[in-house]
């Protein structure tokens, strides 16, 4: 019955994987856009200053006495070294000769005309550099002339920048990770929770509560829930109907069996011969064992019915026990059993009287049936911490070596009920009735060992 | 011994590697002195300075005092020969320190020292470091060393101004007493010059007065300290306030003044060469000497005047010069024969 079900994966952790792997996605897409951004940013600042310094220097440039002459500005390399610490190098020379400058550094791979300027990245004494190259076409001595000036800085500066950069890059990439992670679930707890609710609501349902779902659903799972309502439903028609035919059929049966039993003792006391008086003493038996069983039938529907709308009054454990104990002196007198009560203080409990007398009665009328002929069996209460418990001891052999668990399962009876009339039926019926009053049934051995010992314990009121 | 033994190694060494790579023994640049403290026989430490061995001894002293078995080989030269042996011979040293910022700067962005990071680091104005290669370890500052005697009767002058309106007034008092430096020749000079006529219009005023009253020119500040103490000249502008303030013997017979409108500080700093055998020691002498510049209490063996540390440079008088790529912009050769040519044209009258 209960095999654990088969799982296909679960439904809130693949929404959660799909909702932080698009997230992560995301993330990443995120800071790789952001640092290629800031990147650009930051080189073209870069290029800007190296740019402005060049140009300075360009302006700075004239021709006096049919000679090149260079001033350099002191803000063209000053402002290099404002932006960062890089080392700054620069070079001031014509297409023949250097004029002023770093005489080995680097030249620019790209053709640059007059007025224009190109940026590079290049390796300059073993460290990265970015260079600008400007050019500017002069008049000297009536023929075109070109300066070039480069201003180069190392990119230290820019990589530290970068390194910043990318960090924050990073940050944002974690954190917008970690929100959406966080918001991943979220949503994934929020969604899967009307199907939670559902479940616990079915799940805390007792086990004769067939009523159909009635809270409001998401709309994606109406199907389920009214193919549960179905469901639920026709368990219920189809378990009703066949408790009322139970019920019907043993009702039905005892009438006419109490007729034929009445017929079969008056013949009996007409008949002489021997072997007819004991083929009908054996009917009259089987009779009386059908009726029983009809009767514990009939028990067991009233007992299913009642506890469906348990009705919750205080009782008096002493007084109904007393009660019963009376009322069953004369067939425990037809055996020459001992019955006697023993009621200490009066432990109340609440339930249904007529659940709890039909529960010891089964028990009680067990043990007579059971016990040896001038044997005793003793029916106590007793208050015990916070429970109340009736007990019936008898001397009629007990379960010795069985499972007290089996024994209130529907129709199983115990090793030594052959030749008794009974149908199993009264342990499992005493059962329900205490489980319902939310008490358990004890079965244990009798203190003296000779028998068996039957508590019903519940809840003090 | 020991000595002809070099100059016989120099000798021979010159000879050989006129054109080739210079091996480490020679000493092809100019050397002023070379002294030795500590254990003879330890693996020195060696340093080639601008700085006067005696004025550094004590702090010498003190650093292998803290440091056991170290031993510093010193070598004091003059700011264009530590250029040349550090740029052009590959000479090993593991320290410069230098007075010429222009030139430590020069060394640092072509690529001559190495980075040292410690924490000392932030003890250092931010204008007294670049790229954690150059270290300030002293503010010294441009100072106008006058004579009292000689301008008896007349208010001292606070500012180049209050110099320009005296000179103006009363020429023939100064007339061939007043000197500077000959930028040509000295460094120093030539980085105090350059600032001055970066920093405003007044100091080609001055030269131009100064020019017209027959300035002499003069190769250092002692020499011009010594002048002004005996009297040959009433007024020394740009000279090292910090070897005027060294003499102590002639307190009596000098004033300096630190002009209010603008005082131009020169920073002495130290770089880690690239050639260093020991450049975590090296690193270890550039924090006892940044510790002794600016860190509090001051050491006794400091040989420099302390002054405070302000972050507001451009309200303070103060001004201490900066250090970064703008010191190569003077340096450019085109750039020093405009300026040496202007400032010629302006001093030299007639």
């Amino acid at each position: 019955m209960n095999e654990p079900l088969q799982t296909s994966g679960s439904l809130r952790r693949r929404l959660m994987l799909q909702l932080v792997g698009s997230a992560a996605f995301l993330a990443t897409l995120l800071f790789f856009v952001v640092l290629g951004f800031a990147r650009d940013v930051a080189q073209q600042t870069h290029d800007s200053i190296l740019l402005a310094s060049a140009t300075s220097i360009m302006d700075s440039v004239s021709v006096q006495a049919d000679e090149i002459t260079v001033d350099i500005p002191y803000a063209a390399l000053s402002m290099l070294g404002n932006v960062s610490n890089d080392r700054v190098f620069y070079r001031v020379s014509t297409r023949d000769d250097v004029l002023t400058g770093y005489e080995n550094l680097p030249t620019t791979s790209q053709s640059v005309r007059s007025g224009h300027s190109a940026f590079d990245t290049l390796t300059y004494k073993g460290d990265s550099i970015r260079m600008v190259t400007s050019l500017r076409r002069l008049s000297l001595n009536s023929a075109p002339a070109d300066i070039i000036i480069s201003v180069a800085q190392t990119r230290e500066g820019q990589a530290a920048q970068l390194a910043q950069l990318s960090r924050s890059a990073m940050q944002l990439g974690l954190g917008f990770f970690l929100v959406a992670t966080i918001l991943a679930i979220w949503a994934a707890q929020s969604s899967i929770r009307p199907l939670k609710q559902l479940t616990e609501a079915v799940s805390r349902r007792g086990p004769k509560d067939l009523r159909p779902v009635q809270r409001p659903v998401p709309s994606e799972m109406i199907p389920l829930v009214s193919s549960l309502n179905r469901f639920i439903g026709r368990l219920r028609v189809s378990l009703t109907r066949s408790e009322d035919f139970i019920a019907e059929a043993a009702h039905r049966v005892r009438t006419p069996l109490a007729t034929v039993r009445t017929q079969a003792e008056i013949t009996l006391r007409r008949v002489d011969r021997a072997e007819n008086r004991a083929s009908l003493r054996e009917m009259i038996r089987a009779i009386d064992e059908s009726s029983r069983a009809a009767g514990q039938l009939l028990d067991h529907a009233m007992v299913t019915f009642r506890i469906d709308s348990l009705e919750r009054k205080a009782i008096d454990l002493t007084e109904l026990g007393r009660e019963l104990v009376d009322r069953l002196q004369p067939i425990a007198e037809l055996k020459d059993i001992d019955l006697h009560f023993f009621g200490s203080g009066n432990p109340k409990i609440t339930g249904d009287a007529i659940l709890i007398q039909n529960a010891v009665r089964n028990i009680l009328d067990n043990a007579i049936k059971y016990s040896p002929n001038e044997s005793a069996i003793q029916v106590s209460t007793r208050q015990n911490g916070n429970t109340a418990r009736i007990q019936v001891e008898d001397e009629a052999g007990g379960f010795v070596g069985m499972d007290t668990d089996a024994l209130t399962q529907r129709f199983t009876r115990g090793e030594n009920a052959a030749g008794t009339i009974g149908s199993g039926l009264g342990l499992t019926i005493a059962r329900e009735v205490v489980e319902a009053h939310g008490g358990v049934l004890i079965i244990e051995t009798s203190k003296t060992g000779t028998g068996a010992c039957v508590s019903l314990c519940f809840p003090l009121h | 011994m020991r000595i002809s033994l070099l100059s016989f190694a120099l000798i021979l060494a010159s000879a050989f590697s006129a054109v080739l790579a210079m091996p480490t023994t020679s000493r092809a640049f100019e050397v002023e002195e070379n002294r030795y403290f500590g254990p003879k026989d330890s693996d020195a430490l060696k340093i080639l300075s601008t700085t006067d061995t005696d004025l550094l001894a004590p702090l010498i002293g003190s650093f292998l005092a803290l440091n056991p078995g170290v031993a510093i080989d010193y070598t004091s030269v003059s700011s264009a020969e530590l250029m040349k042996a550090v740029m052009l011979e590959g000479a090993e040293f593991d320290l410069a320190l230098s007075s010429a910022m222009d030139l430590q700067v020069k060394l640092a962005n072509d690529g001559y020292t190495l980075a040292h990071y410690s924490d000392l680091i932030d003890l250092v104005p931010t204008w007294g470091t670049w790229r954690n290669h150059v270290f300030a370890f002293s503010q010294e500052p441009a100072s106008i060393v006058i004579s009292p005697a000689a301008f008896a009767g007349l208010e001292l002058p606070r500012s180049r101004q209050e110099l320009i309106s005296l000179l103006r007034k009363h020429p023939d008092r100064f007339r061939g007493r007043i000197g500077t430096y000959d930028v040509r020749t000295s460094g120093l000079g030539y980085l105090f010059a350059t600032q001055d006529a970066r920093t405003s219009e007044s100091y080609w005023r001055l030269m131009e007065i100064m020019g017209g009253l027959k300035i002499r020119l003069f190769c250092c500040s002692g020499d011009m300290i010594e002048n002004v103490a005996r009297g040959d000249i009433a007024v020394a502008y740009n000279v090292l306030g910090s070897y005027a303030r060294a003499r102590k013997d002639l307190a009596s017979r000098i004033t300096i003044v630190e002009p209010e409108d603008y005082t131009n500080m020169m920073l002495r700093t130290a770089v880690v060469l690239r050639t260093a055998k020991h450049p975590k020691l090296a690193g270890a002498f550039i924090d006892h000497l940044l510790r002794a510049a600016w860190d509090t209490p001051d050491v006794p063996e400091y040989p420099f005047h302390r002054y405070p540390i302000s972050d507001e440079a451009q309200n303070a008088p103060f001004r201490p010069i900066q250090m970064g790529p703008g010191l190569l912009v003077f340096l450019d050769h085109l750039k020093r024969k405009r300026f040496l040519a202007e400032w010629h044209s302006t001093v030299q009258q007639n």
